[in-house]
């Protein structure tokens, strides 16, 4: 439920390396939590984000969030089918349901994220 | 009542059919394209529906026919204060003197009005312990604003650079809303076991960078505030404000005043606890009072008493501006007074059996559902629907929705958000003791089905208009209105 080779954030991000850039989305736990995602608004490409701080809002039936960028950086690419189908983040939220890719600015802040154990402590998950 | 389904305006529509005739013009005609640029006029005529009177008012009380109200039934509505809202009120605000005055017109033709206002100011403060108050917002969130742009703008003077506002974890989700709408970084501070805002966590956080802290009391749990004395001190000890979300008001009314537990302003919801009609989004009043130091704040215009004269006055150089069109939503304040002087010195027993009424339906439900918080409730308690979650798959959702099959508006579900499946329920105080204990029989029962049916439950309502509602779908593909072309 949460892959070994994500980073994780407190706020329920996971950012995944990729040849120096660094794909974006929720964890199944935040996905689960929030049930069935009916909207999601986020940044243009070209855009900043910055670690730890909002880059976009995602609304289930049940609450409206904001979402934390795990890293800062220029956003390279934004998922074209989540305004569509914002169901994709419930059914496959570490595949399909990827939100940005951000070509990072600080390789250092990778340190600040969380493990994969970490995470499952954080959320008091029992396959830890 | 309206059974069933009944067509839609479009589906009565036939051509050639009017519900009105407009007299002939007596003034020459001239063609529109002589006086609109040519890119601006449609084509044909708008494809409105075409009705007669008679269909056109039948469509829209059938429509109202299908509003659950407070003069239908109980309407436990934690939080929303859903009570009878006595209609001497609107026999008052019906007045011509008050329904037909101009808003424009000269103070020396609305004396009746500013008098009336003065009035109300002058109630409401003895009422608070609060100074003086502007009646411009037009609901609660409104108020919050209002209250903080005074706060920020207090500071400002002071040549005090403070940039936080404290919210407990039970506020309304409003409080900071309002804030960050203001320019404020909000800081959350978590409640105690036993439902307070956690005063130990409190003194943490409250320093010179704190402008403001936003207190609901009784809070959304429906539990006093226990240590609000000293979070008076340590509020004030570091030069902050104290902002009361007076949402909770109805449950203290004569018997304790903000004024004097230490709060520098507040707002009041009259639509709630001095009883106006309200629900589907207005009209409110949501009017904002304050201590003395922060009186020059007030948005303009404020009424002035001379002898028994009354006018208003826009002469307030260090008045946050104004914050509403006019003096706010002034039929509303109407009814406000006259409840006020309806009841007079007896508003003690509002609160008195608002807290009773509470306090004995809370006894009545107890068995049956989990109590997060168990102390003595004020005005309205919150319940957890954990228990039947846990098991028997039924969550707080499905119960609130089986309530209607019995005839019931469902109360607040799932807020405050620091409880789990919760059931937020207040009775007010003017429902009498048989219909709280049918209401807690309905209840009862819907706990019982969860054990013996609980399908029953899941899949309710079952004897509405319409049934369960594919929520998510109406969310991701909202059908939001007529095809033009299919009339």
């Amino acid at each position: 439920m949460y892959p070994e080779h994500l980073h994780y954030t407190r706020e329920h991000e996971w950012a995944r390396i990729e040849n120096g850039r660094v794909r974006v989305g929720i964890t199944q736990f935040a996905a689960e939590r929030l049930s069935d995602v009916v909207f999601i608004e986020l940044p243009a490409p070209g855009s900043t984000v910055k670690q730890l701080q909002p880059f976009g809002v995602i609304e289930s039936v049940k609450a409206v969030s904001d979402l934390y960028a795990p890293v800062s950086g220029t956003v390279a690419e934004v998922n074209p089918v989540l305004a569509e189908r914002p169901e994709l983040i419930n059914k496959d939220p570490y595949g399909d349901g990827w939100m940005l890719v951000v070509e990072l600015s600080n390789p250092a802040e990778l340190q600040e994220l969380m493990s994969a154990d970490e995470y499952r402590r954080l959320i008091g998950d029992g396959e830890a | 009542m309206a059974q069933g389904d009944f067509p839609l305006l479009v589906e009565r529509s036939a051509p050639g059919r009017i519900g009105a005739a407009v007299p002939q013009s007596d003034v020459p005609e001239v063609p529109l394209e002589q006086i609109l640029p040519s890119a601006q006029l449609r084509g044909g005529p708008p494809p409105l529906p075409e009705v007669s009177e008679p269909d056109l008012v039948r469509h829209y009380t059938q429509l109202s026919q299908r509003n659950y109200a407070v003069d239908i039934g109980f309407y436990p509505l934690g939080s929303c204060t859903m009570k009878y809202n006595p209609k001497i009120n609107e026999d008052a605000a019906r007045l011509p003197g008050f329904a037909r005055l101009h808003p424009y017109a000269p103070d020396a033709l609305a004396q009746g009005a500013l008098r009336l206002l003065s009035e109300l100011e002058t109630a409401l403060a003895e009422i608070s312990g609060m100074d003086g108050m502007t009646f411009q917002p037009a609901a609660g969130a409104h108020g919050e604003l209002t209250a903080l742009l005074m706060i920020r703008t207090y500071f400002a003077d002071r040549g005090e650079a403070r940039t936080r506002v404290i919210v407990p974890d039970s506020a309304h989700g409003t409080n900071p809303a309002s804030a960050r709408m203001c320019g404020y970084d909000v800081v959350q501070v978590r409640s105690d076991a036993r439902g307070n805002i956690d005063a130990d966590v409190l003194r943490q956080v409250a320093d010179e960078r704190a402008a403001a802290l936003m207190l609901t009391n009784p809070n959304t749990l429906g539990l006093f505030e226990e240590r609000i004395t000293e979070v008076e001190e340590i509020m004030h000890g570091c030069g902050a404000q104290i902002y009361l979300d007076g949402a909770n008001f109805n449950a203290v009314l004569g018997i304790t005043r903000p004024g004097d537990q230490g709060f520098d302003v507040m707002h009041m919801n009259l639509h709630k606890t001095f009883s106006t009609p309200h629900g589907g989004g207005g009209p409110g009043a949501g009017p904002v009072a304050v201590k003395s130091h922060l009186l020059p704040y007030l948005p303009v215009p404020v009424v002035v008493r001379e002898g028994e004269r009354f006018r208003l006055d826009y002469d307030r150089p260090q008045s946050i501006g104004k914050i509403r069109s006019f003096y706010g939503n002034f039929g509303v304040l109407v009814r406000a007074y006259t409840y006020i002087r309806t009841f007079g010195p007896l508003l003690r027993q509002i609160a008195e059996a608002a807290v009773l009424n509470a306090n004995y339906l809370l006894a009545l439900l107890r068995p049956a559902f989990d109590l997060p918080y168990d102390r003595h409730c004020m005005h309205e308690f919150v319940l957890a629907g954990t228990r039947q979650q846990r098991e028997h798959g039924v969550t707080t959702r499905d119960m609130a929705k089986r309530l209607l099959d019995y005839g019931y508006h469902a109360p607040t579900i799932y807020f405050p958000l620091i409880v789990e499946e919760a059931m937020m329920i207040e009775p007010t105080e003017t429902e009498s003791r048989e219909t709280i204990e049918a209401f807690a029989r309905g209840l009862l029962a819907i706990a019982e089905e969860c054990r013996t049916n609980p399908d029953v439950v899941r899949s309710a309502p079952h004897t509405t208009v319409v049934s369960r509602l594919d929520e998510v779908t109406a969310a991701r593909r909202p059908d939001l209105h007529w095809p033009i072309a299919d009339y």
